[in-house]
């Protein structure tokens, strides 16, 4: 492993840093290398065809979705586009139920019926796994309706790319934040590229996208995202904005995806260069950022290290034995789950044709 | 007797009565008292929590509705035009619709969304949409459409009652006709999504039809039995998703023919899934041809005189019943 050329962090004095017990930050350690080992044996099992479809890897930006997901509460919920492997598992969903969604299979946390890009378990305030580009921009604010109309104090973190920001759902649901004061705190996990067209080829801005918050009153910050440290420390910020405000904001976080925009992006490495890839992995890996600040502290050694990654690793590879051995779902399954009232078998469940086919 | 927007606003103000948990959320719902009077006076009885005025941002306040309907707040959103949810129509389909089975059933979208959907106003293509085939398309979705005051007040409390997404089409021209007017009881009452109802009773031909082309389906009855000497039965659908097939089929079964009156364009409108239907299920019962009258296949054309031609009237209703021979 290379030594990141990156300084510890500065963030580590940041109070909500300070609070972390030593086998919290092993935690962090352990969640993120979870992702990583999740997301290569999917990609290992979508390169045998074990898998269809889309296949949008988290690899490289672990470090966001665990440091956001530290901080969140009882009442503060998650949502997020279609890159949501990990975040999924940061908020505790198991990898055995999410391996055997990527399966097709009907032990998947969604039965089979969401595949890779529809993760959702709102038991752990996980609302997606979302396809279309933006469309969950508007659901992050009706969640934030949703805690505010309860007078409960919470906040919805949405998350979103940067290819995601010109889409005018986004801007609507901008201006419904700041104009009914909605505690919302939408992430731009900027990776740089929207699918294969550079942010400098995509999106109009001055300064970051983050600033574009300005026009709508709404307060922004564009920060680092390797340094989960930074990242906590931001997140911590926005949090209390919408806890005790029930005000939003836009965060937008450095990051970098190592795999194209998905396994099917035939151009990953033809839009940017090599080098481009091996100076953000040998810099800025946010797992070897962590490792690095975690032995500086003599928090970890390399032995706990090893350990940990040899159990995720071995977690990954029995999830995905788990996956291959489930059954698929049964063909008179298809049209279960369409309906809450016909799941349900309620009195408006039985009335009336609510399935067309023969 | 009641007008179908006070039998709208009276099941609106029930249930947010009944449920804290419904809110209202429109352009110009609350201090404007709705742009066609359907909300009048909630704002003022309910207050700001409870009627919300939204800005013009359709896929923006949709959204959020259905993002707080997955939270368990119960919203009823307004479309000034239902013309307007082709705005907002990612969010109403891939979010409301397909949510709940993307997440294998682990979620579920109580939301209504409500307005006008009807031509014959003359505003032109853009205002004057008829999607209730478009939605009925999608499974996940219930789409209902009432054609008079009661129907409307009973239904839309079921609607708001339901735990999937129900989008409930109303029509301006019927929002102060008399005759979509009916006496609505003081009791509470609702009625089923998912059951049609007979409105006249006839043995010679079954006019199937929903929304106002229930009014003129009732009216060319009229003229048919007054000046043809022709019995005709009227099946008022109310709820195109669920579809009350028993109801049509056995008014087919009686009469032996149908003529279908639908204000959608012909091209997969719900007419075309009921004539499917028919043909299918008691294709030995019919002594005709199933034969429809939609509205003239073009988008909405403002000339006022035109534009009655071009949606189902009495005149093209008569006419095409004696098609039948």
């Amino acid at each position: 492993m290379n030594t990141p050329l990156v300084e510890l962090s500065k963030y580590a004095q940041a109070e909500v840093n300070l609070q972390l017990e030593a086998e919290e930050k092993i935690t962090l350690m352990r969640e993120m290398i979870r992702i990583r080992r999740f997301e290569e044996a999917s990609l290992k099992y979508y390169n045998a065809d074990k898998m269809g479809g889309f296949l949008h890897l988290y690899i490289g930006q672990e470090s966001i979705a665990v440091g956001t997901v530290s901080l969140c509460g009882e009442n503060d919920h998650i949502i997020t586009a279609y890159r949501d492997h990990g975040h999924a598992l940061a908020v505790g969903m198991g990898m055995n139920e999410c391996m055997a969604e990527l399966f097709g299979k009907a032990t998947g946390c969604s039965k089979g019926k969401g595949g890779s890009m529809h993760f959702f378990a709102p038991d752990k305030n996980y609302w997606g796994g979302h396809g279309i580009v933006a469309g969950q921009t508007p659901l992050g604010i009706g969640l934030a309706y949703g805690i505010k109309y309860k007078g409960l104090t919470g906040a919805s973190l949405c998350f979103l790319g940067d290819g995601a920001v010109n889409q005018g759902a986004f801007h609507e649901s901008l201006n419904l934040a700041e104009l009914w004061d909605l505690p919302v705190i939408y992430i731009i996990e900027n990776n740089g590229y929207s699918m294969g067209t550079s942010q400098k080829r995509s999106s109009a801005f001055k300064g970051s996208l983050a600033q574009r918050g300005e026009a709508y009153g709404i307060a922004w910050e564009s920060a680092k995202g390797h340094d989960i440290y930074e990242v906590r420390a931001k997140t911590k910020a926005a949090l209390d904005r919408a806890h005790r405000e029930n005000r939003p904001t836009i965060l937008e976080l450095a990051t970098y995806r190592y795999q194209g925009h998905s396994v099917a992006d035939a151009n990953a490495k033809k839009y940017r260069t090599p080098e481009e890839i091996v100076h953000h992995k040998d810099n800025f890996d946010p797992l070897n950022v962590w490792k690095n600040q975690l032995m500086q502290e003599n928090v970890l050694d390399e032995d706990t290290y090893r350990k940990i990654d040899s159990e995720a690793k071995a977690e990954a590879r029995q999830a995905a034995e788990f996956a291959e051995q489930s059954p698929y779902p049964e063909i008179s399954e298809i049209t279960d789950d369409v309906y809450f009232e016909v799941d349900k078998k309620t009195n408006a469940g039985s009335q009336g044709r609510h399935f067309f086919h023969d | 007797m009641t007008l179908y927007r006070h039998a709208l606003n009276r099941a609106l103000d029930e249930e947010l009565a009944h449920d804290d948990n419904v809110v209202i959320i429109g352009e110009e719902v609350a201090e404007y008292d709705g742009a066609y009077k359907v909300t009048e006076g909630l704002w003022k009885k309910w207050g700001d929590k409870r009627v919300v005025d939204a800005p013009i941002s359709e896929a923006g306040f949709i959204g959020m509705g259905i993002g707080a309907s997955m939270l368990g707040v119960r919203p009823v959103m307004e479309l000034m035009f239902y013309s307007f949810a082709y705005v907002a129509f990612d969010q109403m389909i891939n979010n409301a619709a397909c949510v709940r089975y993307m997440s294998g059933g682990l979620i579920n979208c109580p939301i209504v969304v409500r307005g006008p959907a009807n031509g014959g106003t003359n505003v032109g293509a853009t205002h004057s949409h008829t999607p209730e085939n478009l939605f009925a398309n999608m499974p996940g979705l219930k789409v209902v459409v009432p054609s008079n005051a009661r129907d409307a007040y009973g239904l839309m409390k079921s609607a708001i009652r339901d735990n999937d997404p129900v989008y409930f089409m109303e029509n301006t021209l019927l929002y102060g006709d008399p005759a979509a007017a009916s006496e609505l009881p003081e009791e509470e009452f609702t009625l089923p999504i998912g059951s049609a109802e007979v409105k006249r009773q006839g043995t010679d031909v079954s006019l199937i039809a929903h929304g106002r082309s229930v009014i003129v389906a009732l009216e060319a009855a009229k003229q048919l039995q007054e000046e043809k000497g022709v019995d005709a039965e009227v099946v008022d659908l109310r709820s195109i998703r669920p579809l009350d097939e028993e109801t049509i089929l056995n008014s087919v079964v009686k009469t032996n023919r149908a003529v279908l009156i639908d204000e959608n364009k012909p091209f997969c409108g719900v007419s075309s899934q009921i004539a499917a239907t028919i043909q299918q299920e008691v294709f030995d019962d019919l002594d005709a041809p199933v034969l429809r009258v939609t509205s003239i296949d073009a988008p909405a054309i403002y000339s006022p005189p035109l534009e009655k031609e071009q949606i189902p009237n009495v005149g093209r209703v008569v006419e095409k019943v004696m098609q039948l021979g």
